[in-house]
């Protein structure tokens, strides 16, 4: 039996500005299918960030706002707390949420705003130049680390699905990856368990996806998948971190 | 039902994952550029296809759909 398979509605016919291999792409299409089947997209709101998706706009078929660096978070609690029927989700990448947006979402996420952010984790800022992130593992080599992050000076990379959800309040806490066809169909649940939690009006959902940066990392797209499962995955593990019901 | 699978060579960027994750091996890169510079994929072996659907699911630029086509309207 074929498997049907044609581009969602949400997002339009616009080619990407993604570099070739760039996982950005199917997240972005995860995230259109999720809209999709839900039946959402005339009342779903993203929150574009300011990184490699900045120009999210052009590829997603519904509202979107762009934001200032960061503050992604902050922007859709403006727009949930205002219209509360409207789905607001933010895409953020790590230069974005982890390092400049921490304030940002640690203080939505334990306030318990109901909007769902998508972090998507690729280890570097990607547009900027591929600078060391706050998610940059040991010993990788950035523009801004070119001998490889030292973490006596720099420390570990942040886990923020963890760091997330060790908050008191209830919410939906998950890390996935994109690197396979097995792990995208995780994924693509776990983003719409998310979104069924926020439709529900249950609680705050993260959703961080390890994703890839050939470009950055000096890999082939191939490479960078390899280079992810033997080093990215044991560090970010994947696997729920918190549900609103337990 | 038929169905018709196509690669849209033009939002292809060249990368490479799905032939790697192609359970039959049916796809290549090909020799040629398209309209961007980028070397697109193809179905080199395109009989071995079973249109699992796989490579659509990798595919980071949605270049890759698998339509159904009801024979009536192919017949014409």
């Amino acid at each position: 039996m074929a498997r049907v398979f044609q581009k969602p509605k949400s997002m339009t016919s616009a080619h990407t500005h993604y570099c070739p291999g760039c996982t950005h792409g199917i997240v972005h299409r995860l995230i259109a299918e999720t809209i999709d089947e839900l039946g959402i997209q005339d009342r779903t709101v993203g929150i574009a960030p300011v990184g490699c998706a900045v120009l999210a706009y052009h590829y997603f078929d519904c509202d979107f706002q762009e934001a200032a660096h960061g503050r992604a978070p902050a922007m859709a609690t403006g727009i949930k707390r205002v219209r509360p029927d409207l789905l607001v989700f933010t895409y953020q990448g790590d230069g974005d949420l982890a390092s400049i947006g921490m304030g940002e979402i640690i203080h939505a996420a334990n306030r318990g705003e109901k909007f769902t952010a998508i972090f998507v984790n690729n280890t570097v800022y990607g547009m900027t130049g591929g600078q060391m992130a706050p998610t940059t593992m040991p010993n990788q080599k950035t523009t801004t680390s070119p001998a490889g992050r030292d973490v006596t000076n720099c420390g570990m990379p942040i886990k923020i699905a963890e760091l997330i959800s060790a908050l008191q309040t209830p919410a939906y806490v998950t890390r996935q990856t994109v690197i396979k066809p097995k792990y995208i169909i995780k994924a693509k649940k776990a983003i719409r368990k998310a979104f069924e939690y926020q439709m529900a009006g249950t609680c705050f959902s993260l959703v961080e996806i390890v994703s890839t940066c050939p470009t950055n990392w000096g890999k082939t797209p191939l490479e960078s998948i390899k280079w992810t499962e033997t080093d990215l995955l044991p560090y970010y593990q994947l696997g729920d971190c918190k549900t609103p019901d337990a | 039902m038929n169905y018709q699978y196509q690669i849209d060579a033009d939002r292809c960027k060249g990368c490479g994952l799905c032939v790697a994750v192609c359970p039959k091996k049916v796809l290549e890169l090909s020799q040629t550029n398209n309209s961007k510079g980028y070397f697109p994929a193809y179905r080199a072996r395109e009989e071995d296809c079973v249109l699992c659907g796989t490579c659509c699911i990798m595919c980071p630029d949605v270049a890759i759909t698998i339509t159904p086509i009801d024979n009536a309207s192919a017949e014409k």
